[in-house]
């Protein structure tokens, strides 16, 4: 039936057209099934529609066709819109929107005083404590740094009680710096918490850390969805990342050397070795190879200073932008990876799908 | 230097009409201001015109009409005799009517200039966090104008006190009820009585010079604090 499909998902459908365009041409034509729980990125290059399809599930852009629903409750179709402030949604925008005129208390009250059923003393100091802003709530937005005005603003939107969290790039108005010291509070944030959060980023980074689904928008359309790891193994994305390219690997640490200082990394067929950040035996990590770390040889190469060595199947074989290289994709088990060779290397090695060697890795990233 | 009992029933009668007429304004241009700020309608020319129209009008011309309307005849004076009110002009109540509309703009506009630098943002913002129109209003709009609403009761209260023109047409000249400080300088001067004349020209001075010094101080102040 297809209420059970709606039931505990999102359905969006929008289309949205240029205000001038004699062409038909849209800055949004959408139709998307997200998950209604985890984190969801949408994710493209500016302008590419995400912020627009963010503030379309937000009530705050009217598309010129719209249908909505989160988990069978429907909030827009052809005939009913319900306005912004009757949306169940919690909402950070892309720089400050603190209140000026209030300090990081008064706008979290301001969200506290206006949250649907009366929230929870619970929920408020749970907010307070995975954001860190205990110290900070007497202060007005003026006095906040960029980053801790985004943490408090991340807060507000929680208080809200929200069903589901958009999050428009966050973080895109901070520096490097600032970037680091919020990402960790997002990653709890996304584990810790029972609602789908849907968040707008152009950031490889950003994606690989705090994805479990990506939606890959380009000129207003979809141009691939699935999981995290699903979405960055395909070669053929219309996307160009350049030299972001490479897969992402989900594992846990199932031994760390400590003579070396090295820990070893378990995903679901294969294991790397990675440099120890201290992680704890067992701890869910994220890796990711980058599609120019990894090398093919058609013999396991003792000799060489690579640590980390997979046995791999050509799955496919990709022209790249540059028409001197090529991407291939890897198969090791169930998983995939993607290495980025010269179409000269390609030639002589004899790459064809099904031909089966020897991956070498060069550096493994620990995301989170 | 002193002033005569005259002299003071005279400025007694100008802060009241000056006063009266900054808060009526302030409930009727509020809203006037907040449509102006937000509508694409293309009633906002026209409207905004009307508004400014004292702007450059010469009080004799407002005055006129205003006085024409609110006689036995005009439609507004039929009003206000079918209430048992009697007709405006010459009274209290004449001024302030006529006071509002030339002192409209002097409050619109400073409003309407705060209301318009907010911007989108807030106001969505407050809509993410379940606050209808009228919350938005009250919690986000006003607080965020308040600077234009302190320029707006400055500007209006001063530019009442300072009416002459308009004041002569509808009010004329009765002791206590529309001779306001303007109109006693004038009698002042036609009469001869150039030390009085000087007492209440020099207070007129320095309050309106007051007034604008205060007005600029805390338009200084503002903008370095938006600047921290």
């Amino acid at each position: 039936m297809q209420s059970d499909i709606s039931n505990n998902h999102i359905q969006a459908s929008f289309q949205l057209k240029h205000p001038e365009a004699q062409d038909n041409s849209f800055i949004l034509d959408i139709d998307l099934t997200l998950p209604s729980q985890g984190v969801t990125v949408i994710f493209g290059p500016s302008g590419s529609g995400k912020t627009t399809l963010l503030r379309c599930i937000a009530g705050l852009e009217e598309p010129d066709k719209g249908q909505l629903s989160i988990n069978g409750e429907i909030w827009q179709n052809a005939s009913l819109s319900m306005p912004t402030h009757k949306r169940p949604l919690g909402y950070v925008f892309q720089e400050s929107s603190l209140f000026p005129h209030l300090t990081a208390l008064g706008n979290l009250n301001y969200a506290r005083k206006r949250a649907g059923k009366k929230a929870s003393n619970q929920l408020y100091d749970h907010a307070i404590d995975i954001m860190g802003i205990h110290d900070i709530l007497h202060r007005y937005p003026q006095q906040l740094s960029g980053g801790e005005r985004q943490r408090v603003a991340i807060a507000r939107a929680l208080l809200i009680n929200p069903l589901l969290l958009l999050m428009d790039e966050p973080l895109a108005s901070l520096d490097k710096q600032r970037k680091q010291e919020i990402i960790p509070y997002l990653e709890r944030l996304g584990s810790s918490l029972e609602i789908p959060i849907i968040y707008v980023s152009h950031s490889m980074d950003e994606v690989s850390r705090l994805a479990d689904h990506v939606v890959v928008l380009k000129q207003g359309k979809v141009s691939a969805q699935g999981g995290l790891t699903e979405v960055f193994s395909q070669i053929d994305l219309p996307l160009d990342y350049g030299d972001d390219t490479g897969v992402v690997l989900q594992g846990h640490v199932i031994e760390r050397d400590r003579k070396w200082h090295l820990a070893r990394i378990a995903f679901s067929d294969g294991e790397l070795w990675v440099r120890d950040r201290g992680d704890e035996l067992n701890q869910a990590v994220r890796v990711r190879v980058l599609a120019r770390d990894v090398s093919l040889t058609l013999t396991p190469d003792n000799d060489s200073s690579i640590l980390n060595r997979l046995a791999v199947t050509v799955d496919e074989i990709a022209a790249d932008t540059d028409e001197a290289m090529a991407l291939i994709r890897l198969k090791t088990g169930s998983e995939y990876l993607i290495a980025r060779l010269t179409c000269k290397s390609i030639d002589r090695l004899q790459l064809e799908p099904g031909k089966k060697l020897w991956a070498q890795i060069k550096s493994v990233a620990l995301i989170s | 230097m002193s002033f005569s009992e005259a002299d003071l029933a005279a400025i007694w009668l100008t802060l009241r009409l000056a006063t009266t007429v900054t808060l009526l304004l302030l409930i009727i241009g509020t809203p006037i201001a907040w449509w102006l700020a937000r509508t694409s309608s293309v009633w906002k020319a026209p409207i905004a015109a009307i508004v400014a129209l004292p702007l450059i009008l010469p009080p004799t011309v407002l005055g006129f009409y205003l006085l024409i309307a609110m006689g036995p005849h005009g439609f507004f004076g039929q009003f206000t005799q079918s209430l048992g009110l009697g007709t405006l002009p010459f009274t209290f109540w004449g001024l302030v009517i006529a006071s509002v509309f030339y002192s409209m703009p002097f409050v619109v506009q400073p409003i309407q200039n705060a209301m318009e630098a907010i911007g989108e943002r807030p106001l969505e913002v407050a809509a993410t966090l379940r606050a209808g129109p009228f919350d938005r209003f009250f919690t986000v709009v006003l607080p965020l104008a308040k600077p234009g609403f302190i320029t707006a009761s400055i500007l209006g209260f001063a530019h009442t006190v300072g009416e002459f023109g308009i004041i002569l047409m509808i009010g004329g000249n009765i002791p206590g009820e529309t001779r306001v400080i303007s109109v006693q300088i004038y009698d002042h001067v036609e009469a001869l009585e150039f030390m009085q004349a000087h007492a209440l020209s020099g207070a007129m001075l320095i309050f309106s010079f007051s007034v604008l010094l205060a007005l600029y101080w805390l338009q200084r102040k503002q903008k370095v604090s938006l600047l921290n």
